[in-house]
């Protein structure tokens, strides 16, 4: 018995240094950002400052662009969230609902379309778009985030719909509704969760994407987030990390947030206690 | 006799009319996302082959016309040697990062597990917040602490005498800055992966492994014979996902190597291609690059497709 209390308890220390190890560059980026410049460019690092500033928040926001991008990267995550959810809800219903033939094919694309590795589009998409003058637009972006989410919200959203009980569909069936009613009735309220789900995940993937908005916006005017991240450190050899460290942390805020709102929905569960036993 | 036989008619006629209005539904369903698909994926595919065929440069860019030329793109690129050593070393790369991702994830899983709930807790929330940053937020996350003016990196490991460290420039070679990629992808992809075989791992029925337990079997021969084979088909998924992601990568290693050190001696392959292709805008070749990346991923994907499809068939 007090062997393995021991045992647990080796196991715990290396559970908690796995966790400092893990965090850190976390903990890192935002003690950084919290960090008088000399405390940052000193060879001596602090690990918490015994002065934080807000100085480097200030300097981030005031950078040229901010806002232009982040009003840019809102504008192109919600429009293009907003199409794929109605769009693959659609498409979902058909594959949970419905037996048809192409159904399978249909299938081996969603799944083998999310394979596709972006940067080898990157060409093609880029001539098409140039050529209905769809480079620098926002549109461009949202076309391209709309057919880049599809494929793992179709699938998602499919496994939602499945794991609602057929038995209160049906139950609403021979209370009189009709396949309608039951949708909209039974269907839709219990679904919802995994809608939102879906949609913070849809969120989180175009709110980091990269290569596509870095090649299809050049105007900084019209550039997403990570795009106005990535050029932060310019070509100066005196990198105001402070000022980097803090962006850095506003970019993921948002992210991180929604993030941990998807976990908790997961977790929950869809359907507990709708059907008992 | 004729009212016997009309009367089944109508019926019939009524049943058809239902089959084929509900028939139609799934399709009216699936159109949109199909459209959109078909626009924006199958489309440009179409113009990748075309392109990759052609000679197309800004000149033929704006000109909206390319010249054919053939195979020459893809002749070109086969007798390049920068093509066959990237090809080589992302390889490489991708089996150092799915190789380093599976065994470090099974090994936290198994982790998770042994703990006493409040490390299982403070654990499982430090991966998830680890999932949870974005990947470009890292990238400058990972070239602040390992900088060589005042990096961090270089801090704790002389501290920690592992050597002297002091103003070590940790992109000089292409090896400790790949390196350096591999522990960014690694650190970013492993919550996902062991959050997900702990999952797998709570479904191992407890009776099996108490019972190979109690025969005295090891604890290395009940994960081998008990847990091991109950986790292959997720272990299986996982590791194609991660190949997958890999082989393609490009945001990361392109970011933290940053553009003044990208060189075709440290090129992945969809550096290769973005370089290639983009920044000389020659888009015959890039496109020709694009089309045999494409080729490699979805022969290494076939296997992960068709389990998942099973998968979707079952339901």
């Amino acid at each position: 018995m007090s062997s393995r209390a021991l045992r647990r308890n080796g196991w715990n220390v290396v559970g908690v240094g796995l966790f400092v190890l893990m965090v850190f560059p976390v903990f890192w980026m935002i003690s950084t950002s919290f960090k008088p410049a000399d405390e940052i460019n000193s060879q001596t690092p602090t690990w918490f400052s015994g002065n934080p500033t807000l100085q480097h928040f200030r300097d981030a926001i005031h950078k040229p662009f901010f806002w232009d991008s982040v009003k840019n990267s809102v504008f192109i995550v919600l429009i293009a969230v907003a199409i794929s959810m109605v769009l693959a809800f659609l498409a979902a219903v058909a594959l949970a609902k419905y037996r048809f033939t192409g159904r399978k094919l249909f299938i081996v694309l969603m799944i083998g379309i999310q394979m596709l590795p972006g940067a080898g589009l990157i060409i093609p998409l880029y001539v098409v778009l140039a050529r209905y003058h769809q480079v620098d637009t926002l549109t461009g972006v949202i076309v391209v985030y709309i057919s880049a989410v599809l494929p793992f919200s179709v699938w998602t959203l499919r496994g939602f719909i499945l794991g609602i009980p057929k038995e209160l569909e049906e139950a609403a069936m021979v209370d009189g509704s009709t396949r309608l009613g039951a949708f909209a009735r039974i269907l839709l309220p219990l679904v919802a969760p995994g809608l939102v789900a879906t949609s913070v995940f849809a969120f989180i993937t175009s709110w980091n994407e990269y290569i596509f908005a870095r090649i299809l916006l050049n105007d900084q005017s019209k550039q997403t987030v990570t795009v106005w991240l990535s050029y932060f450190l310019g070509t100066s050899r005196n990198t105001d990390w402070g000022a980097l460290m803090a962006a850095s942390t506003l970019t993921a805020i948002p992210v991180v947030l929604f993030f941990l709102i998807v976990q908790r929905r997961i977790a929950f569960g869809l359907t507990a206690g709708a059907v008992k036993g | 006799m004729a009212i016997a036989a009309e009367a089944p008619r109508p019926r019939r006629r009524r049943l058809t009319r239902a089959i084929v209005a509900r028939g139609t539904v799934p399709y009216l369903l699936i159109l949109p996302v199909v459209a959109v698909l078909g626009a924006l994926l199958a489309y440009p595919i179409y113009k990748l082959v075309v392109l990759s065929l052609q000679q197309y440069t800004l000149f033929e860019l704006i000109q909206h016309k390319g010249k054919w030329i053939g195979l020459d793109n893809f002749k070109a690129i086969f007798r390049d040697q920068v093509f066959w050593h990237t090809l080589l070393r992302t390889v490489i790369f991708t089996v150092a990062n799915v190789g380093l991702t599976i065994v470090g994830g099974m090994l936290i899983a198994l982790l998770l597990v042994r703990v006493s709930g409040w490390v299982r807790i403070l654990l499982t929330s430090g991966l998830v917040l680890v999932w949870a940053m974005p990947q470009v937020v890292a990238v400058q996350v990972w070239y602040w602490m390992t900088n060589y003016q005042n990096g961090v990196v270089n801090y704790i490991l002389t501290q920690l005498h592992v050597g002297n460290y002091f103003q070590h420039d940790w992109y000089a070679t292409t090896f400790s800055s790949l390196g350096l990629v591999t522990l960014l992808i690694v650190w970013g992809a492993l919550p996902f992966v062991a959050i997900t075989l702990y999952a797998a791992l709570s479904q191992v029925p407890r009776e099996l492994v108490e019972a190979a337990e109690i025969d005295g079997a090891r604890a290395w021969n009940v994960f081998r014979d008990v847990t091991l084979p109950i986790l292959m088909p997720i272990l299986l998924i996982l590791t194609s996902l991660s190949i997958l992601w890999d082989f393609g990568v490009f945001t990361q290693a392109y970011l933290l190597i940053n553009s003044s050190h990208i060189h075709p001696s440290n090129y992945l392959m969809s550096i290769y291609l973005f370089q290639e292709g983009f920044q000389k805008a020659d888009y015959g070749k890039g496109s020709a690059i694009s089309i045999v990346m494409l080729v490699i991923v979805a022969l290494l994907s076939f296997f992960y497709v068709r389990k998942m499809v099973r998968v979707g068939e079952v339901e």
